[in-house]
């Protein structure tokens, strides 16, 4: 099938300094194509999209819009030529209600009842169904990921770019944004869909456009190629899968029980009877979409929120009401998902980071007085062993690349033998060859005996990892399985469905 | 510190592309040269806006700027005028630098003025109350009951702050004015001088020298105070760089998140910071009433605790910097008293002019952690 070419790009350039985002980057989109930008991350997709979007403007090079020149200085003129961007981080405010967020979108919007009808009637029409007087606060990611699409999908754009799209949506949630996809496509309307999840692409998209360094390495189309092949052309080397020693099951190292507490952050989601335990040698993976409770479970695992001191037990000692120090004293590392500010100050050396959380275990104060020249060593250690590239150790920890920091605060806490390691997001924004090493090292540290919780919103990356399997949905969570043997469709039902889509879709 | 400019969305360096403009854009790590270039320029800043001021004021501003920064130095009445500095620099410093452990954790206390008074108000009391009781003890207890009652007062504002989330700014603050009432209480009631023929005012401790705080060498204006600030400034220079609790001030000023994750009760430190800082600025109010100002008197505090705070910033909040800017804003009130009586420049003139290098140091301060670029395009 032939489509008539809707957008063209051309020989685009994009340095930033010390750094080229973009080199000679070209391809073609047809109406109504779903076409994918796939690369790891720091591969340029974002640079490039954000271009196309007017956000940002090539160096050099050229590109059109249905034959005509197209150069956009800012997003409001893209929205204008049809245009239209769903970025991965939403920007809603959480006090205002669906509509009042759509109509901050827009340069001039209609009254808000007539507003409401629309919003409404494009909801039903595509399959995404909304309440425009919601708040925003008390939507799911899902949803949330809706109102993004819907304020786009009222401009009745030409091409319509998602940014991973799907990181915030349970399996059966994607097959709903799929189906709505899908749809625009028969209707027309182009989609640019940035992902680096594979099986994704091979099921939605009719044409990839493959980058490496801000490079085009190749271009394919999905479904006549597998996996694997894309994956190698994405890293441009071949992927090692990692290996685990099986470790004969331990006693019990951690264990949670009927463990509540309410949420300290705005819009939080409290955590509600929460039960499990993890043995020696056994990796706990806990999935869920963001936002149900992952960032409390691990402030109350870290000892930064406390409860009763027999809810929480590391090695049959109690330590519910302990804070993070005596915690860390009694062998239970912690690692928070958010790098700049929780687990990592920015403006700190990264000897001063490495004495932040492992002051304790490696024992880095005398009398209060911190030994610096022992912590320089430690992070040095770390930095060689996770390969961690950095000019050295007194660098800002905020002028290292997110993965780089990534690998450097996963070492600090994989190399304090603690018995119980706790960590949210091991290897979000990191590239895949360092993911990989990463979770090698968690599986290492399991088969030296350590109890590990790994808490993720990367399904592969757990199945990849954990022995037994649990989801965390509104604060709750499942009875862990063990991972061996379960389906996709078991753990999206796990993970809840889809939020408040089912009946949509049955009806339409 | 001042507010932070709002990123910039992006740089673009195409030339194809609109007007030119100026940007400020973050640095990757914060400019070292920046960070010890920003207080000399501040104050070069500081002189050519003053000499402006003072220009238009009708005077000569070459003089008046020579009269403030280098009489009291190296002119015709130096000899007394050094020993003055430290004098001035002494409390300055102390408060300075219980402040500047505040200002780093993130814990603002303004009030400094007030535990100031406070902490004279105990010690005097102490001495007074034993008057004329002669024992070497006296005059180290006197220091001790100081430094509890600017402590004391500082506690106040710390603990309505951690149990029911005031700001401390207001409350410590406020308290300022509370604690004027008490002195002006005080130097007309329960410590007023009974053979003072019904002038306000208590007995002056010249009299009294076993609660004296007397010069230990008077041509450089040393006295136990001024011992007190150079030893706090080395010790609290170790305590930030060596030991655990500076490091923890540092990380909770800034990432508090990050702080808590590390183990530091944000509640501890704001009773830890506000403590010190409390009782360093009693110590200062001490040090002062039996030294120089020699008696409790309505019109016994002269603003130490409010310059206190330009003191901290100038020093980049570094107690090593803390001193030599204590010396230097103590250059701008002696000299400032020169031009004040020599050329007949009004007090509230020296004022404007100690206000323009916190205004210029501020605004300096933002060259430390951003960039100006030269940017095309659009904002």
């Amino acid at each position: 099938m032939t489509r008539p070419e809707l957008l063209r790009v051309e020989g685009i350039t994009k340095a930033y300094p010390g750094v080229v985002a973009n080199s000679d980057v070209s391809f073609s989109i047809g109406e109504g194509e779903i076409h994918a930008l796939l690369g790891e991350n720091g591969a340029g997709k974002s640079t490039m999209v954000k271009m196309i979007y007017g956000l940002i403007r090539p160096d050099s090079g050229t590109m059109t819009l249905r034959g005509a020149g197209y150069a956009p200085t800012k997003p409001a003129e893209a929205r204008r030529l049809g245009v239209a961007m769903v970025f991965q981080h939403f920007s809603l405010f959480e006090a205002l209600n669906v509509a009042e967020n759509v109509a901050l979108g827009m340069e001039s919007p209609p009254p808000m009842r007539e507003l409401a009808a629309r919003i409404r009637a494009v909801s039903e029409e595509y399959g995404l169904p909304l309440d425009p007087s919601r708040m925003v606060g008390d939507l799911s990611a899902g949803e949330r990921q809706r109102v993004e699409i819907i304020r786009c999908l009222l401009q009745d754009p030409k091409l319509l770019i998602m940014d991973e799209p799907t990181s915030v949506l349970t399996p059966q949630e994607v097959e709903i944004l799929f189906k709505t996809l899908r749809q625009l496509s028969s209707e027309g309307t182009a989609i640019l869909y940035i992902s680096h999840k594979l099986e994704e692409i091979r099921s939605l998209c009719d044409e990839a456009t493959i980058l490496r360094r801000g490079k085009v390495v190749a271009s394919c189309t999905p479904r006549e190629r597998t996996a694997r092949e894309m994956a190698e052309l994405m890293v441009g080397a071949s992927l090692k899968t990692p290996e685990r020693r099986v470790a004969a099951k331990g006693e019990v190292a951690l264990g949670v029980s009927d463990l509540s507490v309410d949420s300290p952050i705005a819009f939080g989601t409290s955590l509600k009877g929460i039960s499990f335990t993890v043995a020696k040698g056994e990796v706990l993976g806990i999935a869920g979409v963001a936002g149900n409770g992952q960032d409390e479970l691990l402030l109350a695992l870290s000892g930064e929120l406390k409860a009763a001191a027999d809810k929480v037990r590391v090695a049959g000692r109690p330590v519910g009401d302990l804070g993070p120090v005596e915690r860390r004293r009694a062998g239970l590392v912690a690692a928070p998902e958010d790098r700049y500010g929780h687990a990592a100050a920015p403006d700190m050396s990264l000897v001063e980071n490495a004495f932040l959380t492992a002051g304790v275990r490696k024992e880095l104060t005398r009398n209060g007085f911190v030994d610096w020249a022992g912590t320089r060593a430690f992070a040095e250690e770390i930095i060689a062993a996770y390969d961690v590239r950095t000019p050295g150790p007194d660098v800002a920890a905020r002028a290292l690349s997110g993965g780089n920091l990534q690998k450097f605060l996963m070492g600090r806490e994989l190399m304090q033998g603690a018995g119980v390691i706790v960590i949210n997001q091991p290897t979000w924004g990191v590239d895949a060859a360092a993911a990989a090493s990463i979770r090698q090292s968690i599986l290492d540290r399991a088969g030296e005996g350590a109890a590990v919780v790994v808490i993720s919103q990367d399904l592969d990356e757990l199945l990849e990892v954990s022995d037994s399997f649990a989801v965390l949905n509104e604060g709750r969570l499942t009875k862990p399985r063990p991972t061996e043997g379960l389906t996709m469709d078991e753990i999206g039902l796990m993970m809840g469905g889809a939020h408040g889509m089912e009946v949509a879709h049955h009806a339409g | 510190m001042g507010g932070q400019p709002p990123k910039p969305p992006g740089i673009f360096v195409d030339r194809k592309w609109g007007p030119v403009v100026l940007r400020l854009e973050k640095r990757p790590t914060p400019s070292r040269f920046w960070l010890y270039a920003t207080p000399p320029v501040a104050v070069i800043l500081t002189m050519i806006a003053g000499g402006i001021l003072f220009a238009a004021m009708g005077k000569n501003p070459v003089e008046v700027i020579r009269t403030i920064f280098w009489d009291p130095m190296f002119g015709e009445f130096a000899f007394y005028l050094r020993g003055q500095l430290l004098v001035k620099a002494g409390p300055l410093i102390l408060i300075a630098i219980g402040l500047a452990l505040g200002f780093r954790a993130g814990i603002w206390n303004i009030g400094a003025e007030g535990q100031y008074i406070m902490g004279a108000i105990f010690g005097a009391s102490v001495g007074l109350a034993v008057f004329p009781t002669e024992s070497r003890w006296i005059f180290p207890v006197m220091i001790v009951a100081g430094a509890f009652g600017g402590w004391l007062w500082a506690m106040i504002p710390a603990i309505l702050k951690t149990r029911f989330n005031t700001n401390e700014i207001l409350v410590s603050l406020m308290l300022v004015y509370v604690a004027e009432t008490i002195l002006a209480k005080a130097s007309t009631g329960f410590l007023k001088n009974p053979e003072g023929m019904g002038f306000p005012g208590s007995r002056n401790f010249s009299g009294y020298p076993a609660a004296q705080n007397a010069f230990l060498y008077e041509p450089l204006g040393l006295h136990w105070g001024g011992v007190a600030a150079l030893v706090t400034g080395v010790l609290a220079w170790v305590l930030l760089t060596r030991h655990q609790a500076g490091f923890q001030i540092r990380l909770a000023g800034q990432a508090p998140r990050a702080a808590r994750f590390h183990g530091v009760s944000p509640a501890r430190l704001v009773v830890l910071c506000m403590g010190i800082s409390g009782a360093l600025a009693g110590l200062a109010g001490m040090f002062e009433v039996t030294g120089p100002a020699g008696q409790i008197s309505i019109d016994f505090n002269t603003g130490y605790g409010f310059t206190a705070i330009i003191v901290a910033f100038l020093g980049r909040l570094n107690p090593l910097g803390i001193v030599l800017a204590g010396f230097l804003m103590a250059l701008t009130y002696v000299g400032g008293e020169m031009a004040s009586t020599n050329l007949g420049l009004p007090d509230a003139a020296i004022q404007v002019f100690q206000g323009m290098l916190l205004f210029f140091l501020l605004g300096v301060d933002v060259l430390t952690n951003y960039r100006f670029r030269l940017a095309v395009g659009a904002l």
